[in-house]
């Protein structure tokens, strides 16, 4: 009975606390005033007179990294007295839906998909960039960066971090012990290739598998060749659907990115035959170049963060990356990368003052300080930026021979992009041929 | 397997009660059946194991060899608990999610219990026109599923209800800790149908004469609910909240959606989906969280578990 009684009791009183907490919306809270006016502050004279204002953030940037841009931004806030509220979830591209639909959307978000991003522009979710926002961003990232946040002549958002993916990972302290040396062409890659292959390693590891998002880092591999194959413009034409997903220039790159990817003379180091590769994940995927058994690992600059702890990552250290070479170097320097927009969901001052800030070259130095940050950013000091992978990696991006291409999967519709395309890969990998798995992939493009 | 057994003996007794229960129960009691109990626990045991001894070895271990490979080469440290539970900064602290998990966990099994358990009396034991017909939508809401109400629960939070133009309820702008009410009521709703179902099948089940007795002695409804009812679905009651509390404690979906991610209300759930980083290379903190996780549901079952075993018998052979 006693215990009835209690349990009872708690029911009422749970009931009564749902009453209250309804009751209690509605308080207002005090923010405490900016520190302007003091010395550090004259950069952000411009974005004053937001005071005490709030402005949301939502993207999938989490732990370590969250933990780095809201210190980048910091002194902004103080400065300004704007707030700042940062969400980073992992399940940012299926909640972000979700949470405009509900009437709950963020004002800021950091959207790494150009495919995503026009879905909101076309359902009239999100709102155009202002005057001043899109000064900024012509000023400091290039047209090659800009066209893919442009919708219908429309600018919508400014790019914020990159990375660049076309890097193959090496170990610089195996390469002087057995006299190899970087190559600068294509030719010479395959031909270090077949020397490590005929000196008993397998030259090549990969890895593709990555929970419900495997397939993709093939996918990285195939745009990565068709923009050295066929060059930018049948890459466009490519990611737009202009040319069939099966065109005879897209089966030749994946044909060629096969020489290396499908050819049990060269992988998979440390793993096993061909087949491993769809079941060793992206992650673990470069280790085993540490321990000696595989030398080149084809993956994107943010790897520099997946290896063991401990391992030296710099051009004379343990690991480093050299830039994947083209095929005819005459042709300019392909570059694929990818990279989140900072979209706004509101058009109130306040917002519109931070999506300046973040195009700003102020952010980007003083993110870049921090480490472990790309950025395409024209006025980013490459002083700042501590590590030497994403040194190398901003150089690229900031080279004038570079000609800079987004992820094609991102740009695809997800279905393909996200789906079908991710599938069609790990079913070439085992074992279907290009025909096949590309014929398969077009007729999912409706 | 101890809950299950008995269920299928006593519910086989319908037709011959002695002989049948007796021999399905003398089945179950075999060397073989034992046997048979034990590989099946041993086998559903193993993931668990091996996930704890992972969380118990370096980092550089756990993320080149298998679990098993501690056997022959052991290696103890505590580091991957340290890191989860304690460490500064973002990448740890999971001792005040664990706040954040109790203050959802606790009102979201409280809420359902207290109206369910009022909602199934009175579609029990009192008459009033179409409570069949109210019995019937209640029980039929159960096969809508969560996902499909996740859009609109969260526009009439934030928008609020409006017909024609015309703003029936505001909207509820919660902001902060707040929004724990936004999480308990969409596990209330969620929970109800459910709840409803069970208890009704319980409390209708408690014999008339009780009631019938208490109502000449002058005993009110509320009475009746509270001196009779109560203490005698008492095993219902836990039942349902151990399922209830184990499923709003392992929700990530709910709590992802009402609760946000931010730290003053994302519960423990949220911040293990996040603790790999953003590109899950330090997924080797995830063993160490997951037990963390665990303990909390576990001492509950435990705990009530003698309730559970009770609450599912006292369903199929009351009447």
């Amino acid at each position: 009975m006693a215990f009835a009684r209690s349990r009872q009791a708690l029911a009422v009183a749970g009931v009564l606390g749902l009453a209250l907490g309804v009751a209690a919306c509605g308080t207002g809270d005090d923010k405490n005033s900016s520190n302007a006016g003091s010395a550090e502050c004259g950069a952000y004279e411009k974005y004053d007179g937001h005071d005490g204002k709030k402005v949301t953030v939502y993207s999938s940037i989490r732990e370590i990294e969250d933990e780095r841009l809201q210190q980048s931004w910091k002194e902004f806030e103080d400065c300004t007295g704007i707030e700042i509220d940062h969400e980073g979830s992992g399940e940012f591209e299926a909640q972000l839906p979700v949470r405009v639909d509900g009437g709950n959307a963020p004002d800021l978000a950091f959207i790494p998909q150009p495919g995503l991003l026009k879905r909101f522009v076309d359902s009239g979710k999100l709102k155009p960039v202002g005057a001043d926002t899109k000064a900024m961003a012509e000023q400091n990232y290039s047209a090659d960066w800009l066209k893919y946040s442009t919708v219908n002549g429309q600018l919508y958002g400014a790019p914020l971090g990159s990375n660049v993916k076309s890097f193959v990972w090496y170990s610089p302290t195996t390469f002087k012990e057995k006299g190899w040396t970087v190559p600068a062409t294509w030719d010479d890659m395959i031909k270090l290739s077949d020397q490590i292959a005929a000196s008993g390693t397998k030259p090549w590891c990969a890895g593709i598998e990555s929970g419900d998002a495997t397939g993709w880092p093939a996918t990285d591999w195939i745009e990565d060749v068709l923009l050295r194959t066929g060059g930018p413009e049948v890459y466009d034409k490519w990611t737009t659907h202009e040319i069939p997903f099966n065109d005879p220039q897209v089966a030749d790159a994946l044909n060629r990115a096969g020489t290396i990817l499908k050819n049990e003379k060269y992988v998979n180091g440390g793993f096993g035959g061909v087949k491993s590769i769809a079941t060793t994940s992206f992650q673990e995927a470069g280790t085993p170049i540490t321990a000696g058994k595989c030398a080149l690992h084809r993956q994107a600059s943010f790897y520099a963060n997946q290896w063991p702890e401990g391992t030296r990552v710099a051009e004379d250290g343990d690991v480093f990356a050299f830039y994947f070479p083209a095929i005819d170097p005459s042709k300019g320097k392909p570059v694929l990368g990818g990279g989140e927009f900072v979209a706004a969901f509101a058009d109130r001052p306040e917002v519109q003052v931070v999506q300046t800030y973040l195009a700003s070259g102020e952010f980007a130095n003083s993110r870049a300080k921090i480490g472990d940050w790309v950025s395409a950013n024209k006025k980013l000091d490459l002083n700042n930026v501590p590590n030497p992978v994403d040194k190398l990696s901003v150089g690229i991006l900031q080279d004038e021979k570079t000609v800079f291409r987004f992820d094609g999967s991102d740009l695809m519709p997800a279905a393909v992009g996200a789906g079908t395309f991710w599938k069609g890969m790990v079913a070439w990998i085992n074992g279907k041929d290009t025909t096949t798995v590309l014929n398969d992939i077009e007729g999912s493009w409706k | 397997m101890t809950t299950a057994t008995p269920t299928v003996g006593v519910g086989a007794q319908a037709t011959e009660p002695t002989t049948r229960g007796a021999r399905v129960r003398k089945r179950l009691n075999s060397r073989t059946a034992t046997l048979v109990s034990i590989v099946i626990a041993v086998l559903w045991t193993i993931p668990t194991f091996g996930l704890f001894i992972s969380s118990l070895r370096p980092e550089n271990e756990i993320k080149t060899t298998g679990w098993w490979t501690f056997f022959t080469n052991p290696q103890i440290t505590l580091e991957n608990y340290q890191e989860v539970l304690f460490s500064s900064g973002s990448s740890g602290q999971l001792a005040s999610y664990f706040i954040n998990s109790l203050a959802i966990t606790i009102p979201s099994v409280l809420f359902p219990l207290a109206f369910a358990s009022l909602a199934a009396y009175a579609l029990a034991w009192m008459n009033f026109k179409g409570r069949d017909w109210v019995y019937i939508g209640i029980f039929a809401l159960q096969i809508v599923p969560l996902q499909m109400a996740l859009v609109p629960l969260l526009r009439f939070f934030s928008t609020g209800v409006s017909i024609a133009g015309v703003q029936i309820l505001p909207a509820w702008d919660l902001v902060d800790e707040q929004k724990f009410a936004q999480v308990w009521f969409a596990h209330t709703c969620f929970a109800l149908p459910f709840a409803v179902f069970l208890l009704h099948n319980f409390i209708s089940q408690l014999p008339g004469d009780l009631m019938e007795a208490a109502r000449v002695d002058g005993a009110t409804h509320p009475k009746i609910f509270r001196t009779i009812v109560l203490p005698l679905i008492m095993p219902a009651l836990a039942a349902f909240g151990i399922f209830q509390f184990l499923w709003v404690w392992n929700d990530l979906l709910v709590a992802l959606i009402f609760a946000g991610g931010g730290d003053e209300t994302a519960p423990l759930t949220v911040r293990l989906a996040e603790l790999a980083g953003t590109r899950g290379n330090e997924w080797q903190r995830l063993t160490a969280g997951a037990f963390v996780s665990i303990v909390v549901p576990l001492i509950v079952f435990l705990s009530l578990q003698r309730f559970f075993v009770r609450g599912l018998l006292a369903g199929s052979v009351k009447g």
